[in-house]
């Protein structure tokens, strides 16, 4: 369904998770996916093993409870991302 | 800053119209979980989101047209019932933030959570339908 901004694309408002190439897993919610970049506002940013967490137990966890807005806005170029998908497609943890 | 009161009317009637109790201050919440800690009860924080009209408040509503169903219903709105959302999230401290979204409480203690991320881009269908199988887990 989404919201009426219907120029933002299909994930405008969805809280979404982006696996990258490297280490890091963001999660927020997207406001636009371009060929160059995804940009999430009220994002969070977790990196392999941190905080004694695999990026699959933190993305897991935020499906059952939610993400910490820790990240006003962020971009992640498209040559750093390896996966989006909305957060609620993920089992919760 | 509160949302104007006449702008979230109609999303406070959608569900105050359809039996779902107004919990305004945080003793709101007390009051109304107290008086059903020997029931299951459900607190509804409602939002200005399009989620919240377009999946959320549809979907909770025709998942209280089913057999199963929490004994009490209640619901304060983000922004403006400020006191009374604070207090249900921290009933479910591990849970950051979120509206809308869904307490489910068993005798008093909470039970389940569904945050917005659940409601996004869905429909009141599968929204009601994922709410139902919570329910029969009470």
């Amino acid at each position: 369904m989404g919201t009426f901004h219907s120029d933002k694309g299909a994930l405008h408002g969805i809280t979404v998770v982006v696996r990258t190439t490297g280490s890091a897993v963001y999660i927020g919610r997207c406001d636009t996916q371009t060929p160059h970049a995804i940009f999430l506002n009220d994002a969070d940013k977790h990196d392999e093993g941190q905080d004694g967490k695999t990026n699959d137990e933190y993305v897991k966890t935020a499906a059952q409870w939610g993400h910490w807005p820790r990240i006003p806005q962020v971009s992640v170029p498209a040559a750093e991302i390896a996966e989006v998908i909305r957060l609620s497609e993920i089992a919760a943890g | 800053m509160p949302y104007p009161e006449e702008m979230i009317a109609p999303m406070r009637a959608e569900l105050a119209d359809n039996g779902v109790e107004e919990l305004r201050t945080a003793d709101d919440v007390k009051n109304f979980l107290e008086r059903n800690k020997d029931k299951n009860a459900m607190v509804i924080v409602n939002s200005v989101c399009g989620c919240a009209a377009g999946a959320a408040r549809p979907g909770i509503l025709l998942s209280l047209e089913g057999d199963k169903k929490p004994d009490a219903v209640g619901t304060c709105f983000a922004g403006n019932d400020t006191d009374a959302c604070n207090y249900v999230r921290s009933l479910v401290p591990q849970a950051p933030p979120s509206s809308p979204s869904v307490y489910l409480f068993k005798q008093g203690q909470p039970a389940s959570y569904v945050p917005r991320h659940v409601f996004e881009g869905g429909h009141p269908e599968s929204v009601a339908e994922h709410l139902s199988n919570l329910y029969v887990k009470l």
